[in-house]
């Protein structure tokens, strides 16, 4: 899991195919980053449309990250070397710009600080070689790390898959 | 005091006050949550012989100390306990899902509703602020369109709703309560009391941090916990399901048709392939739940097209077999129908029909009694019309949305036909599941001395018979014990709240070692298993209080009369079984000598000083007094 992939430029995705919509993975989170369970301090949210319409989203570390764009103070950066937003929590004022101009809702205001929280990967974790905790947790396999790069490979390869079964040769499994 | 929010909000319906009341540390380690916690604060605001749709009658909603923690299945859940329109004794149900949680969140481990609004109403629950709004607007629309307009009226998508559909507000008898789209609070009619009260849905949001008092050792035991509930532990959930019971069950003859006639329909051994193959489309889970067990099912063609519901045993059986049917696409549309109106699908709903069916086949009722309806078995077109007359509550449903026990009366009444009572399959009113008893005698004990009525989910004592640890053909002494211990652990994961799919991953010392461990790292009060087995046991007895108090006694603890006079007529191993008059003696009495009630099944004053129930001595000592009790 998070061995594989590099320190650099990784982020949390679930598998809408895996995705079951259990919440484990906030609960995970509220308990690595604060030691308490409450979802309203998970850096990744689950959002249940109907019953078989189950996503869990998290931070995607866009390039060029509207959330920096949009903050007029400042308070956001992100890690050149990692991706990963960082909020000065001295600087943000929980205007909420960031929040409304995050495309996922990946960006929330914490309910008590008044400050965002964005996903970090769980980079702590990960330099000690561990995954990120909601990817530990996820009981249906449903999370990994991933990069931009490794998910355009996916992409590829499950296309070309597409397009041989559709033509009614399978050359896959 | 972790875990628990410490808080007991009530709400009174007539006259708009709120307020809330802590929670006891004696009172949370006594009955821990759930059931037992919502059965004692029940008791504790009640009248004896209390109408259950009086405004006298609360409704309790109670999550338990684990909810909104990630101990598998345990943040999820709730129970709703008031007096049973259908049996007049304690009833309770629980639901899974995610509004348990959220309740936690929002500070609260139980709610005492009461009273009666004087016009239709929904309480809004966010965090401290607590509101009653106008549901005038949403009376008459299904459980789904209720949640779904709540959650855009008051414009917060996390909002959780619990709530009643048609059935509720026309109080069929055995109404329920539903949450997040597909989740039901079903037997024992809650919906039907919350219908009594005006009140249409409960919406809840909250925003708190959950607590628990000793973190490193929970997280290490909740590891644990959770590869066994992603192990051989719960396959059968996390693979077929529920349903997994049609392939298991067949060859055994354990699953009763045609109104607990018979013990087969064509085809239904492959059903669990079947219903997976055509039918599930996917597989969801409960918040916390590392198992999922819920199957979605989507009727792909035919008539019943597009046709959506979550399939689980006892509905599909309920719905199919005990009707005689064998379409299951009908089946699929017949628990969507229920879904919408709002009533138990889960049995009550099936048995009734199956009931009416029966009685069509023997004569009792004719085309000209059901409003033009051929009730044959096997006539889906008539389950489901049926099914929308209850729901309606229309011509001849507006008699069995009484309830099998009652429909049975009247109708035997109105045709000058006693016959017609003898095929009402129910203990003490609540309608049977999907087990036949007259070849699992075990069961037959457990579903009998079940203190809220016919139900496998208070004792799961067909597990003994048929895993063949016992000799399921005959009854003997020593099934007292067996139901008993079962009884006590299943109170015990009813009041923790935790999910019933989930009792195979407590081993330690029968389940009680793990489940103390769950409790002290939760909540920071130190138990042991011996505390939490008698936990169990003072949670069940406390019931059997209750409906000692209500009126019950040995007399409500016999089987329907299918059971004890119609042997099983298919070839196969339990050919020819019945459950006898003095079969059922002897294990009833087997049973109170082991709780501690008399030869009436009246609970001994020593048994309750026993457990702590020292309070509710009066209430037995003013049945032992008199020979029979009080008319209920």
């Amino acid at each position: 899991m998070g061995m594989a992939v590099p320190i650099s430029r990784a982020f949390v995705v679930a598998d809408p195919e895996k995705c079951v919509g259990c919440g484990y993975c906030e609960l995970a989170c509220s308990w690595t980053k604060e030691q308490v369970f409450n979802p309203l301090k998970s850096r990744i949210r689950i959002v249940r449309l109907k019953d078989i319409v189950n996503l869990s989203l998290t931070c995607r570390t866009c390039e060029d990250p509207p959330c920096v764009a949009a903050c007029p103070r400042d308070a956001l950066t992100q890690s050149e070397k990692t991706g990963i937003i960082m909020v000065d929590e001295e600087k943000c004022n929980g205007c909420g710009w960031c929040i409304e101009a995050c495309p996922f809702g990946a960006i929330t205001l914490h309910p008590e600080r008044r400050v965002v929280i964005v996903c970090d990967t769980c980079i702590d974790r990960r330099e000690k070689g561990l995954p990120p905790a909601c990817i530990e947790w996820c009981p249906e396999e449903a999370l990994e790390l991933t990069t931009k790069d490794v998910l355009a490979q996916k992409a590829r390869i499950s296309a070309t898959m597409k397009l041989f079964v559709e033509a009614g040769r399978v050359i896959m499994p | 005091m972790k875990g628990y929010a410490g808080r007991i909000l009530r709400v009174d319906l007539s006259t708009g006050d709120v307020k809330t009341e802590p929670l006891t540390e004696e009172v949370a380690k006594k009955y821990i949550g759930g059931i037992g916690l919502g059965m004692y604060l029940w008791v504790k605001n009640s009248e004896p012989g209390v109408d259950p749709y009086s405004p006298e009658n609360p409704l309790i909603c109670a999550t338990g100390p684990l909810s909104g923690t990630f101990a598998p299945t345990g943040g999820n859940g709730h129970a709703f306990v008031a007096k049973s329109p259908l049996t007049g004794g304690i009833g309770e149900a629980k639901a899974h899902g995610f509004f348990g949680a959220e309740m936690k969140r929002a500070g609260y481990d139980a709610i005492i509703i009461e009273g009666k609004a004087e016009r239709p109403t929904y309480l809004w629950i966010d965090d401290d602020t607590v509101q009653l709004m106008n549901a005038e607007h949403l009376w008459g629309k299904t459980p789904v369109e209720t949640e779904e307009a709540i959650r855009k009226e008051l414009g917060d998508y996390y909002i959780r709703v619990a709530c009643i559909g048609p059935g509720g507000e026309r109080l069929v008898r055995f109404a329920g309560i539903m949450n997040d789209r597909s989740r039901w609070a079903g037997r024992c009619g809650m919906g039907a009391v919350m219908g009594s009260k005006n009140l249409k849905a409960i919406a809840i949001r909250g925003t708190k941090d959950v607590e628990v008092a000793h973190p490193e050792e929970l997280e290490e035991l909740v590891k644990v916990l959770k590869e066994r509930a992603m192990g051989p532990a719960s396959t059968k959930y996390r693979t077929y399901g529920t349903l997994m019971n049609f392939v298991a069950y067949t060859k055994l003859q354990t699953i009763p048709t045609h109104n607990f006639g018979r013990t087969y329909v064509e085809g239904m051994e492959n059903w669990s392939d079947y219903i997976n193959e055509r039918f599930v489309v996917r597989i969801v889970g409960c918040y916390s739940c590392p198992m999922r067990c819920q199957h979605i099912c989507v009727v792909p063609e035919g008539p019943y097209k597009g046709a959506t519901a979550r399939l689980e045993y006892e509905s599909t059986w309920a719905l199919s077999a005990n009707c005689g049917v064998t379409r299951l696409d009908a089946t699929v549309k017949a628990i969507e129908m229920c879904d919408e109106y709002g009533i138990d699908p889960g049995t009550s709903t099936g048995v009734v029909i199956s009931f009416v069916m029966d009685c069509y086949e023997h004569g009792y009722l004719t085309k000209e009694d059901l409003d033009g309806i051929e009730a044959r078995f096997g006539n889906h077109e008539a389950m489901l019309e049926l099914i929308r007359k209850i729901g309606e509550r229309e011509g001849i449903g507006d008699i069995l949305a009484e309830g099998v026990k009652r429909a049975a009366e009247i109708l035997a009444e109105k045709k000058k036909n006693p016959d017609i009572v003898k095929l009402a399959c129910h203990i003490k009113g609540q309608e049977m599941t999907g087990y036949d008893i007259r070849s699992l005698k075990t069961a037959a004990l457990g579903f009998m001395v079940s203190f809220r009525g016919a139900c496998h989910n208070r004792h799961g004592a067909y597990g003994p018979d048929i895993a063949g640890k016992v000799d399921r053909f005959k009854a003997e002494k020593g099934r007292g014990k067996i139901v008993a211990n079962i009884e006590d652990l299943y109170a015990l994961i009813d009041s923790f709240m935790v999910c019933k799919f989930s009792r195979r991953i407590y081993v330690e010392e029968g389940g009680f070692g793990d489940f103390a461990k769950l409790y002290t790292y939760t909540t920071g009060i130190k138990v042991t298993a011996e505390d939490m087995r008698l936990t169990g046991a003072r949670i069940n007895v406390l019931a059997r209080v209750i409906n000692t108090r209500e009126g019950f006694s040995r007399k409500d603890d016999y089987p329907y009369w299918k059971a004890m006079n119609v042997p099983v007529p298919d070839e196969g191993p339990a050919k020819g079984c019945v459950l006898t008059k003095e079969e059922c003696d002897l294990l009833l009495d087997d049973y109170y000598e082991v709780r501690g009630y008399n030869k009436d099944g009246i609970p001994l004053p020593e048994t309750l000083k026993k457990l702590g129930l020292d309070e509710f001595i009066p209430i037995v000592e003013a049945r032992l007094g008199k020979k029979s009790g009080k008319k209920r």
